[in-house]
């Protein structure tokens, strides 16, 4: 049970499961890398736009091979290893960040007729899913493959026996770390609801009819509705934070570090961090549309095809998610690192909390049917308990102010 | 500032995406050039088709990055190359370090020396960016030669002269609109241009300063 919750596995049929598994492994690998190409075009083309220029237009139509000739070059360049580095970190660190980047899009569902057939296709006679791989540790498998990705670019800058690769590594250590806490209480917020770990479970969960909108218009069962926008916007920025894209990317700010942890890399080595960098923007936009935007799950017009809408869906909120971060790149000037520390500690960390604890407190509620009374009672205490733990947090932080003034003069 | 004063940004960077873009695709699509670009250099002849270039090596002398480099000799008296005593027989310029600054044209006594609007010409070797007489020399009909590595465009090649001709070859204003120059193989005596005080071909002296035009000598 490797592959987890798939019904591929409960058959008995091996040499099928084998193969079968293997093509999606291929088509899930080969999806990736074309899409991070049409990706790096995508980013280019709209930035460009979004700038009054016209950006890559020669290779290609619309120079959407770009990506390629780019790729073409690196591939080609001398690949240069600094004395004073590392050598086997320094080799070894862009595969720690691409290799996770890979792994994660396994556990996203991208296809499949959620609204009728649960999400299950049938693959050369056998029942499946669209995804590469189900596992029953699910979303978890994802914070731990981020985690992973942290030891890529920390030890990249580290290994390089450069000063400002080892900055932009600390830069990258401190504010992933900072961030992953927000991001893992913004997931939490999500399981609550959805009751499972399994990324196919969390897609099935949002298919099902959901809230009315002031009792008439119906409502997508989104996580996004149910748990009430704030953890998605925290996963958003938390996310966002956790790619090193603007206006988070301080990790490689040119301004300030070169090129931040890759500035000793060339050639093939960098390449893989850049396809590593945009690879995670796909993967983790997959993962919010996945979270709290259900999914492939979509209306299905047409019966018998129902898969083919279930990746249609899927595509397009993914497109959506994708264009944002574009935006956002094209928009916002980088944070100063006390901002970023100020927005991750004193506004993600402690809104999701709270929130979680809203929502914790909602579902048990609604288990155990509480009367009004016993409502007012909770939202009574829990005000009281917010308005200490504010007044205590604003203390700690204008303590911390003062005494920074201190050194300072 | 407020929440939404910082989404506006958003609104911003939006709305580009619908105007017109600036950029000017190059190789294919070019700016206009402006009248007095310095590109590379031509040696100008008479009407006659005299060289002007008397070979004083006053550009050579003039040149801040000493890509110049002249060899005067007396004139076959049978068969003159320029009207004077001496010609230029060797002329090259080196365009790996000539910085287009133009001094060589305000120093040459006969305006054999001017520049071209010509700036797309590149070389493969450091010996083709040296510039001989030949390729120097304007052609038979004053204009000119359009060497195969350099990428001309249609009214590079006139107006050659353009600076020397917007006030006297000694840059003093009170010449302002008066012909000092001599003529030029395939143009004659060529006509003054508007001078630096805008359009009017014929400022208004009483607006020259006496004390100022004192500064000039």
């Amino acid at each position: 049970m490797l592959f987890g919750l798939d019904p591929l596995y409960l058959e008995d049929a091996w040499l099928a499961e084998l193969l079968i598994t293997v093509l999606k492994v291929v088509v899930a690998f080969a999806l990736l890398l074309v899409a991070v190409m049409l990706m790096i075009w995508f980013e280019r083309k709209l930035v460009s736009d979004m700038h009054n220029r016209i950006g890559p237009n020669m290779a290609g139509p619309w120079g959407i091979l770009q990506t390629l000739a780019d790729g073409v070059k690196l591939f080609f360049k001398e690949d240069l290893i600094p004395d004073k580095s590392d050598r086997f970190v320094f080799k070894l660190a862009p595969y720690l960040s691409l290799i996770p980047a890979f792994l994660v899009f396994a556990i996203v569902p991208i296809g499949g007729d959620f609204v009728n057939k649960a999400g299950v296709v049938r693959l050369f006679g056998h029942d499946t899913y669209l995804q590469v791989a189900d596992p029953h540790i699910g979303i978890l498998f994802f914070l731990a493959m981020s985690s992973m990705a942290v030891y890529g670019i920390m030890l990249a800058g580290w290994s390089s026996g450069s000063k400002y690769p080892l900055l932009g590594s600390v830069r990258a250590s401190a504010q992933m770390v900072s961030y992953e806490a927000a991001l893992g209480l913004a997931l939490v917020a999500v399981l609550l609801q959805s009751e499972s770990l399994s990324t196919h479970d969390i897609a099935l969960g949002q298919a099902a009819a959901g809230p009315e909108l002031l009792g008439v218009v119906p409502l997508p069962n989104w996580n996004l509705l149910v748990t009430g926008f704030v953890p998605f916007l925290v996963f958003l920025i938390a996310g966002t934070a956790e790619l090193n894209r603007p206006p988070f990317d301080l990790v490689e700010a040119e301004q300030e570090l070169v090129g931040g942890f890759h500035t000793e890399y060339s050639s093939i080595r960098f390449a893989l961090f850049f396809l590593a960098e945009f690879m995670n923007v796909i993967t983790m936009s997959a993962i919010i549309v996945t979270l709290f935007l259900g999914g492939p799950a979509g209306p299905v017009p047409i019966e018998g095809i129902g898969w083919a809408f279930g990746i249609l869906w899927f595509f397009l909120k993914l497109m959506l998610f994708l264009f944002f971060y574009v935006w956002l790149r094209a928009t916002l000037p980088r944070l100063r690192y006390d901002q970023l520390m100020d927005l991750g500690w004193k506004l993600l960390i402690p809104i999701s909390l709270a929130w979680l604890l809203f929502l914790a407190t909602r579902n048990i509620a609604n288990e155990y049917d509480w009367s009004a009374g016993q409502i007012v009672l909770a939202a009574g205490i829990g005000l009281g308990l917010l308005i200490i733990c504010t007044s205590l947090l604003m203390a700690a932080i204008s303590a911390g102010d003062a005494h920074e003034h201190e050194e300072v003069s | 500032m407020g929440v939404l004063d910082y989404l506006r940004g958003f609104r911003v960077t939006f709305d580009k995406l619908f105007e017109e873009r600036v950029t000017t695709e190059y190789p294919e699509e070019k700016s206009p050039k402006p009248d007095r670009l310095h590109g590379r250099h031509v040696l100008n002849r008479y009407e006659d088709g005299m060289e002007k270039c008397i070979g004083c090596e006053l550009c050579a002398g003039v040149c801040p990055a000493k890509c110049i480099y002249v060899r005067g000799q007396d004139n076959p008296l049978d068969e003159p190359v320029s009207p004077g005593e001496r010609f230029g027989y060797i002329y090259e310029i080196n365009y790996l370090r000539c910085i287009h600054c133009d001094l060589c044209v305000e120093a040459c006594p006969t305006q054999a020396i001017t520049e071209t609007k010509l700036f797309e010409f590149s070389f493969t070797n450091r010996s083709d960016a040296i510039y001989t007489k030949d390729e120097l020399l304007v052609g038979d009909d004053g204009l000119p030669q359009n060497l195969p590595w350099e990428d001309w465009r249609p009214g590079e090649d006139v107006a050659t002269s353009a600076w020397m001709r917007a006030t006297s070859p000694a840059g003093d204003a009170d010449y302002v609109g008066t012909v000092g120059w001599s003529g030029e193989l395939g143009y004659g005596v060529r006509a003054p241009e508007v001078g630096q005080f805008g359009e009017d071909p014929e400022p208004p002296a009483a607006e020259v300063d006496p004390v100022d035009e004192g500064g000039h000598h």
